[in-house]
């Protein structure tokens, strides 16, 4: 059985992001997140028969929802916790449930205070995760501990290997910034230049500032309901058309990687495309986490659009802008828009698929793809089509 | 005033050797009895023969570079003032990587292939790491 098509997204909600959400709890940023995805679905609380949590261990669980939202009869619950590749696993997890008949409206809640939860930035909040006791024993000690050292070496062999520069991957922190600030929703609304990026500090060579995303305070919901229950809902459907989770070799240390130039996508994104049916260059828009500019760089290779080493070309010329070739983070991504952990990635593409992404609307936007990247390397991918 | 101590690896029986392998100056690296494959960084099980079986055996002292990165910003407080240092992503001849700082030399004297040789050195606080120099 093929889960193409069994399932679609019928809710999208999310706060007002933030750098400093002022005394509110993850968990009241995720219930009113929640709330917004069930008021765009038209489902009452009572509806939701199945949650799934994309930050395994995090800060809230199923049974806050069950208790706050007064949900009679949860039959399904799990955590997707991989990182920032969670959330579009959580919609593989979501899709496989209702397809199987296990429940029939699946809530994913994603929140975060990242910005101004004190004493857990980055480096402390690394050191506490099971998936990075190997870098943490063989690494951290010699202070690589943060996700830009971790990847640094990636995008620095890719340079060497290939001739990629710092400016080709400031294309893609300019391109973001400028989708970001067409949304009323985004942390980053001035204007930014390839210059401005290349004069930001530097972070861990070969990263500046300007390659890095945000931290900060908010909440995403997506509501996954049945296919042939969504066809009666609020919203027009945006079915799972696609969808696949994959795991980079040495997925514990980037350091022991055969190829560190590749990440687990490249495993899951020929999967996915086959499911549904479509090659990238069917895809209308792209919804690709980044985390780092480099990130988005080496997805776009591993996903097809264009060969191992071509990604500096690629998207060099605004080719990911709203006109270009591939428009990419439509709503700002993590670089520009908000740290979400890349929910809002999916929601912005449910609302690209459905015509409402206002002033970053992409034109006849019918086929697109969100995809998640965690932890040192662990990919998803769900293409979605209006139907 | 007291210093914050730098990230200390929390030590288990199976990478105890290792650490205490670099205590005494020797890069230490695991090798399956089963099927003579040399792993890194230690693990319980050897993923080609999946034999628990292993001993240690010095690795030889010599690697190339595989990739690096200059940081910048301290992400610990215990690095504040200390970047910004090259930490090189190097092959072995044993066929594994390991990370290191690197001494006496700037990144820009890094290149895929540059010839390195393994030292081993305290970090002021009493843990022995390995570090990497260009080899002349
Ligand atoms: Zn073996």
């Amino acid at each position: 059985m093929s889960l193409s098509g069994k399932a679609a997204v019928t809710g999208v909600g999310d706060t007002d992001f933030t750098h400093d959400a002022p005394g509110k709890t993850i968990l009241e940023l995720q219930l009113q997140a929640s709330l917004a995805a069930l008021r765009d679905a038209g489902l009452h609380p009572r509806d939701i028969d199945g949650i799934v949590m994309p930050m395994g261990g995090g800060a809230t669980v199923a049974e806050d929802f069950v208790t706050n939202l007064g949900i009679p009869d949860l039959r399904f619950s799990t955590t997707t916790p991989l990182g920032g590749a969670g959330a579009v696993a959580a919609v593989q997890c979501a899709a496989a449930a209702v397809a199987t008949g296990l429940c029939r409206h699946v809530l994913m809640p994603l929140g975060r205070l990242g910005r101004s939860g004190q004493n857990q930035r980055i480096g402390a909040r690394i050191q506490a995760m099971p998936q990075f006791r190997t870098v943490g024993e063989f690494e951290s000690p010699m202070g690589a501990m943060a996700p830009a050292q971790f990847y640094a070496p990636m995008a620095r062999r890719h340079m060497e290997l290939y001739g990629t520069t710092s400016r080709q991957l400031a294309e893609i922190a300019v391109t973001t910034r400028r989708h970001a600030i067409l949304n009323g929703n985004a942390r980053m609304r001035q204007p930014l230049s390839i210059e401005d990026h290349q004069a930001s500090r530097i972070i861990a060579d070969p990263f500046h500032l300007f390659d890095c995303s945000l931290e900060s305070d908010g909440a995403c919901a997506v509501i996954v309901s049945a296919a042939d229950v969504a066809r009666d809902m609020a919203k027009p459907r945006v079915l799972v058309t696609g969808v696949a989770e994959g795991h980079p070799d040495s997925p514990s240390a980037i350091t022991q990687r055969p190829d560190m130039t590749r990440v687990g996508l490249a495993k899951a994104a020929a999967r996915a495309f086959a499911m549904a049916g479509v090659t990238p260059a069917d895809i209308d828009v792209a919804e690709i986490y980044d985390c780092f500019t480099w990130v988005v760089l080496c997805q776009l290779e591993d996903m097809g659009f264009c060969g191992k080493g071509e990604g500096g070309a690629f998207v060099e010329g605004g080719a990911l802008g709203l006109d270009g070739r591939l428009p990419v983070n439509t709503h700002g991504g993590l670089l520009s828009q908000a740290h979400m952990a890349g929910m809002n990635h999916v929601v912005e593409l449910v609302r690209q698929l459905r015509g409402e992404a206002g002033a970053a609307q992409v034109r006849d936007a019918e086929v697109g793809l969100v995809t998640g990247y965690g932890d040192l390397g662990d990919g998803t991918i769900a293409i979605m089509a209006r139907g | 005033m007291d210093a914050i101590a730098k990230p200390t690896p929390e030590i288990g029986p199976l990478t105890r050797p290792y650490w205490d392998g670099l205590a005494a100056g020797k890069l230490l690296l695991q090798r399956c009895t089963g099927c003579g494959k040399i792993r890194h960084y230690p693990r319980p099980l050897c993923d080609a023969c999946h034999s628990f079986g292993h001993d240690w055996v010095e690795a030889q002292g010599t690697a190339t570079v595989h990739s690096w990165t200059v940081a910048h910003h301290p992400f610990h407080p215990a690095f504040r003032g200390i970047p910004p240092f090259t930490l090189v992503t190097a092959d072995l001849p044993e066929g594994v990587r390991i990370l290191a700082p690197l001494r006496d030399a700037g990144d820009g004297a890094l290149a895929l292939g540059t010839k390195l040789v393994i030292g081993v050195e305290d970090n002021g606080e009493g843990l022995a790491l390995p570090v990497v120099r260009l080899a002349r």
